[in-house]
């Protein structure tokens, strides 16, 4: 699954540690989901919408 | 960084207390084990009372680190509580195959010692510390 995790942080000028502190998650886990090495839950990518105002769609996008 | 610092590291801080925790009902298990299993021998000459006090208080402390180590887990993230779940089944995969055929081996007259629970902990222990190391190492 690609995101744009890594895009829509550098637009806001966040760190990995600060969206990592928005989400309650590690900063490892932003990193390997900005990687594509670890696909989110459901749960976490609203979360993650929900702070970004978009959908989920907008920010991730299935590979196939 | 705009928005983004509504109460930053309420979660790590929150997770480092329940590692904490988690530390010292490791630390008080060790100790009442070390009581448990020397206790009789060299303070109370194998008297029965203090002997089952010993036994049960290490067991009570026991279920409090099994209860403290769970309340960390469910603090964790999904990435983290994936690699601990890895990790465990590598543990639980390698202790029993690897236990059960260590059992067999004095049985089976190919070694002379009797196997010891201790070699199985310890063996468990190290499985789950590689297993942590790697899931750690493969989302890096």
């Amino acid at each position: 699954m690609k995101n744009r995790l890594k895009v829509l942080r550098a637009e806001r000028d966040w760190t990995q540690a600060d969206l990592a502190a928005q989400l309650e998650v590690s900063r490892q886990t932003i990193n390997a989901i900005e990687k594509g090495k670890f696909d989110p839950s459901l749960p976490l990518a609203f979360k993650a919408a929900r702070l970004f105002a978009l959908s989920i769609e907008d920010i991730f996008q299935d590979e196939a | 960084m705009d928005n983004a610092g509504n109460e930053p590291g309420r979660w790590a801080a929150r997770n480092n207390k329940t590692t904490t925790h988690v530390g010292y009902w490791t630390l008080a298990w060790l100790a009442t084990t070390a009581v448990a299993a020397f206790g009789p021998k060299l303070v109370w000459d194998f008297a029965t009372f203090p002997t089952i006090l010993g036994v049960l208080v290490n067991i009570v402390i026991g279920f409090g680190m099994v209860l403290a180590t769970r309340r960390h887990l469910l603090g964790l993230d999904e990435l983290e509580q994936k690699i601990f779940l890895d990790a465990g089944a590598l543990t639980l995969g390698v202790g029993l195959v690897l236990g059960l055929s260590y059992d067999l081996l004095e049985d089976i007259k190919l070694i002379s010692f009797e196997p010891q629970i201790s070699h199985l902990a310890m063996l468990m222990g190290i499985t789950f510390l590689v297993g942590m190391i790697a899931g750690h190492r493969k989302y890096r």
